[in-house]
């Protein structure tokens, strides 16, 4: 383990893990770990269906990974992307279900993304607010904020709607996003679509834009310390406020791997439980675009090794290993720390010039 | 069945029995500077662990004691990780709510092959049965589970605010670094303080399970959340912190009465918002906002 570097040492504990309850579990369903190993590799990256369902599965996460790292770099805990995405998807579907059958997609797509964010941002924006006018915390507001929207929506598709009480009606044509077989014949009969790549290059673009402008650099230092921010003059209030409302818009953009790159309708349960493995994501991917794309990616993997096993063993093994997962890189990520002393640390020239 | 009767008083109980374990299981943890966002997982785990216990043994007694300790273990297993590995809490109750969902599921496929719930069991069955007003409450009076949740709940305010131990935990909770440059050991205090708080979330799980006869999956329904909301709410004080909890669940006994008389309409599925958007709004309002414990989330300092 010496050569290796805190942050490697951490995913080879979480893999270790990871395989160990996996192995487990298999066990425990009278399942040979081999056999159950050869088939989460057979669905996932051992063949090009299974590649694009991981790509299709990782589309979400990375997407509402993006949105809780944002605010985290604000030091905010942004808890509601489950509720913010679920709402927004709907208003995104509704959305295109009302454009015409002739609206070619360089605007039909633009305008549901336009509108998703939107209501994505409009809706963290309710706990946004309430943090900075009231001071209340967003870890609570957005938990009751999740709950509000699993009572509204199947409400709104009941009453509203809904074709047949638990989906909206297809989405005009223009406003799909093509899969990725259209280029690479080879993905035919997985849902990996155009999504992937934009969320890909919106990470980047993102990670890019909050390094190098003056909102990234203030979101850090408020998360450091909001007085120190507050006596130098920053509105922390106001920074706190966009931090959430592009939480809510990146999260409320997961309608383009959901609705428009594969359902073609908004239904109930659609996307439900990426906002909560999009945190693990963000947990796990800390540190930049690259390792966000990286963690999206491996609990792709882990959701669609759970399909692929699911006749055998059940797949809430993987919201196990998923667990696990989380615990063992939160767990593993202080001890590592411990052992390299941060290189910013000032602490040994005290009692120097200064 | 109106507004106010006998009936809407014991399913009020009856409703607020897990919200009230759970909010005040959520208080000692926090009083302790412990973040729980868990809640949920002990919950669904010990109503589960309950479930087994009963079953396996045909003993209610050890059902009960079964789910204790399931509580017990996840909460002094998240006091020993977010001391010991400082993982952030929050990351780390998450962790459990998706251990307890999953495991629990996995566990029910595995002991009784099934996707929705476990074979029924007897629990405890004392008091008369039909469903008049008197009825449901003496039913709810009887009920020994009550009767713990009860104890647990009127206990918790002497303990935290009269004894040597509940100052200790209140001390670590207030600030960790005084508290151990006094003494005390904070990681020790803390441990203990989440294994009671475990031990009285888990009856809150298992008045759940022992309630619906069967553990059913997910069935803890996000009352943990509600816990949540709950002791937030209360400034952290257990006593309101439970009658906050009875609120709630006189909103949700409402709902029942509601859609008696609405006769199913649909815009009555939106009551079922109620308690959660009173929540925001008794926030918004400032209620509950000046007094979390100063050392909530922080560690002892080196």
């Amino acid at each position: 383990m010496r050569g290796l570097s805190s942050s490697q040492q951490r995913v080879v504990f979480a893999l270790a893990g990871a395989l160990l309850v996996l192995n487990l579990a298999s066990f425990a369903f009278g399942e040979a770990p081999p056999q159950t190993l050869a088939r989460v590799w057979a669905g996932t990256w051992g063949t090009p269906y299974g590649v694009g369902q991981v790509l299709f599965k990782a589309t979400p996460l990375l997407f509402t990974g993006m949105a809780f790292s944002v605010a985290l770099r604000a030091g905010l805990f942004n808890i509601g992307t489950e509720g913010q995405l679920a709402i927004a998807s709907l208003a995104g579907a509704w959305v295109a279900t009302k454009l015409g059958a002739n609206v070619p997609w360089f605007l039909a797509v633009p305008v549901v993304l336009a509108v998703s964010a939107a209501v994505g941002a409009a809706y963290a924006s309710i706990a946004g607010a309430m943090r900075a006018k009231a001071g209340v915390h967003e870890i609570i507001t957005t938990i009751m904020l999740n709950r509000c929207a699993d009572v509204v929506l199947p409400w709104i598709l009941t009453v509203a709607l809904s074709v047949d009480g638990v989906r909206t009606a297809a989405i005009a044509p223009g406003a799909r996003t093509a899969g990725l077989d259209t280029w690479l014949p080879s993905f035919h009969g997985s849902a990996a679509s155009l999504a992937f790549p934009f969320v890909v290059v919106l990470a980047f673009a993102v990670e890019a834009w909050l390094r190098r402008s003056r909102i990234g650099r203030e979101f850090e230092w408020i998360a450091q310390s909001p007085s120190v921010c507050e006596a130098q003059g920053i509105d922390v209030a106001k920074r706190r406020m966009q931090a959430m409302l592009l939480s809510g818009a990146l999260a409320g953009l997961t309608v383009m791997g959901t609705v428009l790159g594969y359902k073609g309708y908004f239904e109930l349960g659609l996307g439900a439980g990426a906002g909560f493995s999009g945190i693990a994501v963000a947990m796990l991917g800390r540190g930049g675009a690259v390792q966000l794309v990286a963690a999206s990616l491996l609990f792709g993997t882990l959701a669609q090794a759970g399909l692929a096993i699911n006749a055998r063993v059940p797949r809430d093994a993987m919201g196990v290993l998923e667990a696990v997962v989380i615990l063992l890189m939160g767990a593993t990520a202080f001890a590592s720390a411990r052992v390299e002393p941060a290189p910013s640390e000032p602490a040994r020239d005290k009692g120097g010039a200064a | 069945m109106s507004l106010f009767s006998l009936t809407t008083v014991g399913e009020t109980l009856r409703i607020a029995a897990p919200y009230a374990c759970a909010a005040v299981a959520g208080v000692w943890a926090e009083r302790a500077g412990v973040v729980q966002i868990g809640l949920e997982a002990i919950l669904l785990s010990s109503a589960f662990a309950s479930v087994v216990g009963t079953l396996a043994s045909g003993s209610a007694v050890v059902g009960v004691c079964a789910g204790i300790i399931m509580g017990v273990c996840l909460s002094a297993a998240h006091a020993t990780l977010v001391h010991r590995t400082r993982i952030d809490a929050v990351v780390c109750g998450i962790a459990w709510n998706l251990l307890a969902y999953s495991g629990t599921r996995l566990g029910l496929r595995a002991l009784y092959d099934s996707a929705s719930n476990s074979p029924s069991i007897a629990a405890f069955r004392i008091g008369p049965t039909g469903n008049e007003g008197w009825q449901v409450l003496a039913r709810v009076l009887c009920d020994p589970l009550s009767w713990l949740a009860f104890t647990a709940v009127v206990a918790s305010p002497y303990v935290l605010n009269r004894t040597r131990l509940g100052l200790r935990i209140r001390a670590v909770g207030e600030n960790p670094t005084a508290a151990r440059a006094a003494g005390i050991d904070v990681g020790r205090t803390r441990l203990l303080a989440l294994c009671i708080s475990g031990a009285i979330g888990s009856l809150g799980g298992i008045h759940l399970a022992f309630d619906q006869h069967r553990f059913e999956a997910g069935m803890s329904a996000g009352r943990g959340f509600i816990a949540l909301a709950a002791v937030v709410l209360s400034g952290w004080l257990p006593g309101r912190a439970a009658l906050a909890c009875v609120a709630f669940a006189f909103l949700e006994a409402l709902q029942f009465v509601l859609q008696d008389i609405g006769q199913a309409s649909k815009a009555i599925t939106l009551a079922q918002m109620l308690p959660y958007a009173a929540v925001l709004v008794a926030l918004g309002l400032g209620v509950g906002r000046r007094s979390a414990p100063g050392g909530l989330g922080r560690h002892a300092e080196n």
